[in-house]
């Protein structure tokens, strides 16, 4: 066995010989704006220079570049920066949280129905068939309207978005790997079907899962910011990108700063990991459209 | 064709049949209806009849069953704001909202689809890469910010164009092109794949290759193949007719379906938002039908029905 893998690793290095691209300029912008942003985000608490909720009521609605308040401040006198760099960590966490519930029950949705074939197949299939066919923000709104919008749940919601894509390629990607030899193999062996899928297949299909949640990213901050925007996602005092855009949008002719910084920030934001995701998609995975 | 159509008609009754059991559970999980729309402190006895009224004592099984056929029959409840028909608060809006998808369909039609052939015949072109950047922007920049800032330009610096309200035409202006850029910009990155992938084919090849002219390959050959996937992406934008303008009604305050939805939700006007969620997934449904009718069409291979799972 040993031998085996030891000479065939150079075959296949033979075979297709990789040659090393640069990354793309407009791909380096977008990766250094995303850690740029994650670590506003994780560093948020240190970084505000004041507390998102503060009044400076001497200074309200002051024009961006005020020597106090770099980005100006809303009719409250509150810092549109350090509310800016809260609002990125909420949205991030939102958009994070949801990406990760999305896929984790998606490819687990996708593995139970290569697995178990038959009706639970079919059952999978029809739920993401619906998914599909409904627009979710109509959906999420109707869940919004009978549940209220806590935090939490509202992370959850948003989980459910996208999580048919993820159950689609899981699915046909665990066929088509348990029909070759390794996943037999292992099952020969023994292993349990949860070792077999968790240990054998997913990291076999990881690389195009993680390019469909590249992809998927900025699709949810659109739409959390989107209900944030009507008043629905994240509440006062919260605040989040799409919030604070609502909120800025009474101000619109006094102070359009309030509303300008929070868009762009997210227009930079989704532009920076579509970028990102669609070169990864090139790079690891040409057959995903 | 006929299986074909059968097998489809039955798939858009489940997924209606999927809506109504999705409204039903969620109503029923989100608690006790009668206390969501009395409040806490509200009288047992006015409880008590609220709950007889609308059927709430019985066994789950039984309230579902009602629900079913209360909706197959059409009746969708009443507003429990102001007592009207759900049913007759939304018909009265969809004239409004389709005064701006209809003609934000057309625009999208009108632009998105051209500019996306012709990205993929001059490829990397100068146009190509304009296209291509614009429908990059298109999908990043989400329709709030986009209407916001059109308003910003438009209404606030200029002076042109009203920022809200529904009196006039002229009203009708930036809720559409907020509408229309966004669909554009979506369906000429689509399209411009979906005729990138087809003018890869070794039919176009040949085809070219045995001397017919190239106008003739593009035409024949290369546009009908192209207009397969593209359907299914125009499909979803008719679905969304009536209601893919919650944001935008909400930024430029237009009277339509979305604008209704968003003040049921916030107000849990319970009837009306399950309302407008069922006439979505018949608009949905009914679209994908089409969408399917004319795969029948554009595609003689899945007449047959053989292929009828495989899109």
């Amino acid at each position: 066995m040993a031998d085996v893998t030891v000479t065939a690793v150079p075959a296949i290095d033979a075979a297709k010989p990789k040659p090393k691209q640069r990354i793309p300029f407009l791909v380096w912008c977008g990766l250094v704006w995303i850690a740029f942003i994650i670590i506003v985000a994780l560093f948020a608490d240190w970084l505000t220079p004041y507390r998102f909720t503060a009044y400076d009521l001497r200074n309200r609605l002051a024009l961006p570049f005020h020597p106090l308040h770099w980005l100006g401040t809303d009719e409250l006198g509150r810092d549109v920066l350090s509310r800016l760099i809260i609002s990125v960590r909420i949205s991030l966490l939102v958009a994070f949280g949801a990406t990760i519930i999305s896929a984790v029950l998606g490819t687990l949705m996708g593995f139970l129905a290569a697995h178990f074939r038959g009706i639970v197949e079919q059952v999978v299939l029809m739920l993401a068939d619906f998914q599909a066919a409904m627009p979710f923000l109509i959906l999420a709104l109707s869940v919004l309207a009978f549940f209220g919008n806590a935090l939490p749940l509202f992370i959850g919601l948003m989980g459910l978005y996208g999580w048919e894509r993820y159950a689609r390629i899981a699915r046909g990607l665990a066929i088509s790997a348990g029909a070759q030899g390794y996943a037999g193999a292992v099952r020969q062996i023994g292993a349990a079907p949860a070792r077999v899928y968790l240990k054998h297949i997913l990291p076999n299909i990881a690389s195009t899962l993680i390019v469909s949640m590249t992809l998927t990213f900025p699709e949810v901050i659109l739409l959390e910011s989107g209900l944030s925007f009507l008043g629905l996602g994240v509440q006062p005092p919260m605040t989040s990108l799409g919030n604070m855009v609502g909120y800025g949008r009474e101000y619109l002719t006094r102070a359009p700063w309030i509303m300008l910084a929070p868009a762009f920030t997210i227009v930079l934001t989704t532009l920076a990991v579509s970028l990102v995701g669609d070169w990864l998609r090139d790079k690891l995975d040409p057959t995903l459209r | 064709m006929l299986r074909f159509l059968l097998i489809r008609l039955c798939r858009a009754a489940l997924t209606v049949a999927l809506v109504v059991t999705f409204a039903f559970v969620v109503l029923r999980m989100s608690g006790d209806p009668a206390l969501i729309i009395m409040s806490v402190d509200a009288p047992p006895e006015a409880i008590a009849a609220f709950r007889k009224a609308w059927g709430l004592d019985d066994p789950i099984w039984l309230q579902y069953l009602r629900y079913f056929s209360a909706i197959g029959q059409g009746e969708l409840g009443q507003s429990m704001r102001d007592g009207r028909p759900a049913m007759q608060l939304v018909l009265e809006r969809i004239p409004a909202t389709l005064a701006l998808t209809l003609p934000a369909l057309a625009l999208k039609l009108g632009i998105g689809i051209p500019a996306g052939i012709y990205a993929a015949l001059h490829r990397d072109s100068l146009m190509d890469r304009i296209v291509m950047v614009t429908a990059v922007a298109g999908f990043t920049v989400p329709s709030f910010v986009l209407g916001l800032v059109l308003v910003l330009v438009f209404s606030v610096q200029l002076g042109w164009l009203p920022s809200g309200g529904q009196e006039s035409w002229r009203h009708a202006i930036l809720p559409v092109l907020t509408l229309g850029i966004g669909g554009a910009a979506v369906l000429a990155r689509f399209t411009r794949s979906a005729m990138l992938e087809v003018l890869g084919q070794s039919y176009i090849r040949t085809a070219s290759a045995k001397g017919v002219p190239w106008s003739r390959v593009v035409r024949g050959h290369a546009l009908p193949n192209a207009a397969v996937p593209t359907v299914t992406v125009v499909g979803f934008m008719v679905g969304s007719l009536i209601a893919g303008a919650v944001v935008v009604e909400s930024v430029f305050s237009w009277p339509g379906v979305g604008r209704l939805l968003v003040v049921a939700v916030a107000n849990r006007d319970l009837a009306v938002v399950q309302c407008i969620l069922l006439l979505v997934a018949m608009t949905m449904v009914s679209a994908n039908l089409i969408v399917d009718l004319l795969y029948g069409l554009l595609d003689p291979r899945l007449r047959s029905g053989a292929k009828a799972g495989a899109h």
